[in-house]
């Protein structure tokens, strides 16, 4: 009997020290964040989709040589790449800007993506492709607020992405 | 045309207005509330709550009540649905009747009767009714399952409630909550809090079972019911329920207020105020405590009915007969 | 329709059909799931109900079978990262060891201590993150809405530090063949000993808001007794093992990696209820921090990949079983191969699939609520059990 009114006894003040508790987090400073109006600060290491990386001299250029290694590592098969050499006027510019090249070698026109296309819906972020590219072409991107309507938005054109990239860019 | 209106009995049109009023009264109440409710939940769980409905939020009940009216009124096949949307109406009409016989203050009320108590224990009980056919006629087995709670848990808690209700009773000598409230002073440590300590606890308790709130709000518990007998509700069946939950939050507080907390009186100028204050501190607490406990279990909550609150509100009343016949 | 046959039910699909009910005529077939509030996800489960008591139950799986052994057998080994961390996403980083280190051992690559190292810390970090949800959940089920969000608080700012490192924050792929994806660097370091500050705090006020909490205790204790017999009948690994008084441990057990070389406890209750469940993952969580703690003081440098792990692995013919702890329990993964890009056969012991097996039986004679509470007890991760 003195068993359980002592049993009962520690446990309503049990339920007092609950509701101290929520009290004192009722007080407390908020810690989430109003997302419309302020972002989270800090998004080091996210991975949002992959994106392809300008060339450091060239930024309307991307670093890729279409080794299609990236495409054929990727579980889901949700890069499309289509490779052409590039034309042959287009070449010579192409050589004297590309400074990795020794200079001796004949205009062996290096291929290049001509459609860089990532199916992001059926991306599962694993960064095989980022990591097994030779020419580390390809990085995640930081768009965390990427939300659409239709599936046909997260099909992104990445080669048309770059060139907007630059754009925004130089201006 | 004058003389027709003269015909009616004055304290016809007294009640009408008062219904009036109670109605506005009601919903302000339940817009308050729900407001309060989710803002309270949003700093315990450290968030802000509802904030983006006009400033700080303060209109999003208001938009919840638009989308519940806006929703499409659906009844379950195979339900039978005079008696499906008879429920929530049964369960909202009870809590307005409640009202006419709550002194809020000194001058305020509408009808000051001699048996107020009674009137408003015994129209709380209808609600029972109410979700016991919104349980049973909306063919669905959780909804069942939540109306058999639900009058299990009602009809259980209405005996220790009545039992320290009659603890006061006999202390006053009178059912009539105004004089009740009267018979209190000013300051806190003339109200019957002071003198019934016990009692208030147990109907404390009993409010929070009667009216379904956590940590007894098994009626309705999500997560073992869905949501208990208003599962198929939508729209403003649901609402209704909504609202009705609230009206009787209400009245338990206020009657909370009355018995224990010296009603409209106060220091310094009694009234409405002193009033609502109280009754709005006691609907705070049960916020606070429905957002810090987890839910009971069903024979739990039975066993502390039975085994706790019954025999210690009879050793109450005992208590206070003893000491009134000396 | 006016006659009120709730029993008429039973005529709905395969399982219910199966599960005729009994010649009694005053019980009710209760469908609880799949969409069913506390059966997380997509579990459904056919109850046989008098009043509130449950008479027979009978769990119904594979509404989220997403064929993940399948794909193991089609993709080539660098291909399936992605996959098992899928199963159990709440622990994923174990799934993703247990893949990784199977195909390690197949083929005889060597982890260099640095990465070995990395691995426990993030693993165990995930652990905690995992074992906060369930936390929270667990009280949701039980009807407190407060502590999931205070659990998620901890659990998000744990999240973070993975994600500065990893790149996700749920469904991790970070362990490579031969190693991890990415280095670490001090302020990984500083952050993980920070939070792992916080959270010993935290831990206190979890234990007086909750589990000191006089309704959670008559909600836990002594509800959903596993005797450890029924544990050895079902294979029931993990916290449930644990709970049932058996300080069985697969770190301690069968160390792999560098547990061998820290100092931890395994806890074990033998009160076979729901509360010892508890109490197991209560303390695990604070074991985790020690081991944490523990790593990161002894953290050698060195590489964090192999530099001659392959990039295209392809096993010699055989086959290897590799177990490793998870949050719910034992993690297995057996893998044959025939020598060529892609697994011959990949199988995956859920855990939660033992786990959930021994609910028929403990859920008989137990009330409703009682029934939520065992559930929630045992830690499911539908997609994991369904695979
Ligand atoms: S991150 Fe993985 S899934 Fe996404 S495109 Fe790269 S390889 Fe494919
Ligand atoms: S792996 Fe790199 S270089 Fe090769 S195709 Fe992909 S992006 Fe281009």
């Amino acid at each position: 009997m003195i068993k359980t009114l002592r049993e009962t006894i520690g446990g309503l003040w049990s339920l007092l020290v609950g509701m101290k508790i929520t009290a004192i987090n009722f007080k407390s400073p908020e810690i989430t964040v109003h997302y419309p109006r302020q972002v989270v600060p800090d998004l080091e290491g996210f991975r949002g989709h992959i994106e392809l990386v300008p060339k450091e001299d060239d930024p309307f250029k991307s670093k890729c040589t279409a080794c299609s290694n990236c495409v054929r590592i990727c579980p889901t098969s949700c890069i499309s790449m289509k490779a052409a050499k590039p034309k042959k006027k287009e070449a010579p510019a192409a050589e004297a800007e590309g400074s990795q090249e020794p200079a001796a070698k004949k205009p062996k026109a290096k291929p290049e993506p001509v459609l860089f296309e990532l199916n992001f819906n059926y991306c599962s972020l694993c960064g095989l492709c980022v990591q097994s590219c030779p020419t580390n072409a390809l990085r995640f991107s930081d768009d965390v607020y990427l939300a659409g309507f239709t599936r046909q938005e997260f099909v992104f054109d990445l080669l048309a992405r770059l060139q907007n990239q630059a754009q925004k860019k130089e201006q | 045309m004058i003389e027709a209106i003269e015909a009616i009995p004055a304290q016809f049109i007294v009640i009408f207005v008062g219904f009036l009023a109670i109605l506005a009264f009601v919903g302000l109440n339940a817009v308050l509330l729900v407001y309060l409710e989710r803002k309270i939940a949003g700093f315990i769980h450290r968030r802000p709550g509802p904030y983006e409905v006009g400033p700080h939020g303060i209109l999003q009940p208001i938009a919840d009540g638009l989308k519940l009216v806006g929703k499409q009124i659906f009844t379950p096949t195979g339900a039978d649905s005079y008696l499906f949307w008879l429920a929530p109406m049964i369960s909202i009409a009870p809590a307005l009747v409640c009202f006419i016989a709550i002194p809020f203050g000194p001058h305020l009320q509408i009808i000051n009767t001699n048996v107020g108590l009674i009137l408003i224990l015994a129209f709380t009980g209808i609600n029972v009714l109410a979700l016991c056919i919104a349980g049973w006629t909306s063919q669905n087995k959780y909804s069942l399952l939540g109306a058999a709670r639900d009058i299990s848990q009602s009809v259980a808690y209405e005996i220790p409630l009545l039992i320290t209700v009659l603890s006061v009773v006999f202390m006053t000598g009178t059912f009539n909550l105004f004089d009740i409230a009267a018979g209190q002073g000013a300051w806190p440590w003339q109200w019957y809090i002071v003198y019934q300590p016990l009692a208030f606890v147990l109907f404390f308790i009993c409010v929070l079972a009667e009216t379904n709130r956590a940590p007894f709000d098994l009626p309705e518990a999500e997560s073992e019911l869905t949501a208990g007998f208003h599962t198929e509700y939508s729209g403003m069946g649901f609402a209704m329920f909504f609202l009705a939950e609230y009206a009787y939050m209400v009245v338990a507080s206020c009657i909370v207020a009355i018995l224990f907390l010296g009603g409209f009186q106060g220091p310094i100028a009694p009234g409405v105020w002193w009033f609502l204050a109280k009754v709005y501190i006691v609907l705070l607490v049960m916020i606070w405590i429905r957002w810090t406990f987890p839910r009971v279990r069903f024979d739990q909550l039975l066993n502390i009915c039975w085994k706790w609150l019954i025999p210690l509100a009879v050793l109450n009343l005992l208590i206070t007969l003893a000491v009134i016949a000396l | 329709m006016s006659s009120m046959d709730l029993r008429l039910d039973t005529s709905g699909d395969y399982y219910a059909r199966k599960f005729q009910p009994t010649k009694r005529e005053d019980t009710l077939i209760l469908n609880m799931g799949p969409q069913h509030p506390s059966t997380h996800g997509v579990l459904r489960i056919l109850l046989e109900i008098e009043g509130e008591y449950i008479l027979r139950a009978d769990p119904v799986l594979g509404y989220v079978h997403r064929m993940h052994e399948k794909m193991g057998e089609v993709m080539s080994y660098p291909q399936y990262y992605p996959n098992p961390p899928r199963t159990d996403y709440l622990h994923a980083l174990a799934w993703n060891w247990a893949h990784v280190a199977a195909v390690e051992r197949l083929m005889g690559i060597e982890v260099p201590e640095r990465a070995e190292y990395i691995r426990v810390i993030t693993c165990e970090l995930n652990r905690i993150t995992s074992h906060l949800l369930w936390w929270g959940a667990y009280l949701l089920d039980l009807g407190a809405f407060t502590p999931i969000m205070y659990s998620f608080d901890d659990r998000e700012r744990i999240q973070d530090i993975l994600q500065r490192i990893t790149g996700s924050r749920l469904t991790y792929c970070y362990y490579r063949f031969g190693g991890v994806s990415d280095d670490i660097d001090d302020r990984f370091v500083e952050d993980t000993r920070r939070h792992c500050a916080v959270m010993k705090e935290r831990f206190k006020m979890f234990k007086s808001l909750v589990t000191d909490n006089f309704i959670l205790r008559k909600r836990v204790e002594e509800i959903g007794e596993i005797p450890l017999e029924t544990c050895r009948k079902y294979g029931a690994t993990g916290p449930v093992l644990r709970g049932s008084g058996k300080a069985y441990d697969v770190r301690r057990a069968e160390p792999y990696s560098v547990y061998d070389r820290f100092d931890f406890n395994i806890p074990a209750y033998d009160t076979c209820d729901a509360m010892g469940r508890y109490l197991v993952r209560m303390d695990e969580m604070q074991e985790s921090i020690k081991i944490i703690e523990q790593a990161l003081d002894t953290l050698p440098e060195g590489d964090y990949i192999h530099p001659k792990a392959p990039k295209r692995p392809k096993p010699p013919v055989g086959d290897i079983y590799f177990a490793l702890e998870g949050a719910r329990g034992k993690i297995g993964i057996h893998l044959v191969s025939d020598g060529g890009k892609s697994p011959y056969r990949i199988k995956l012991r859920a855990p939660g699939y033992s786990n959930l097996s021994l609910f028929s039986e403990v859920a008989q004679g137990t009330l409703i609520s009682d029934a939520v509470s065992i559930l929630g007890s045992l830690d499911l991760v539908i997609p994991e059990i369904d695979r």
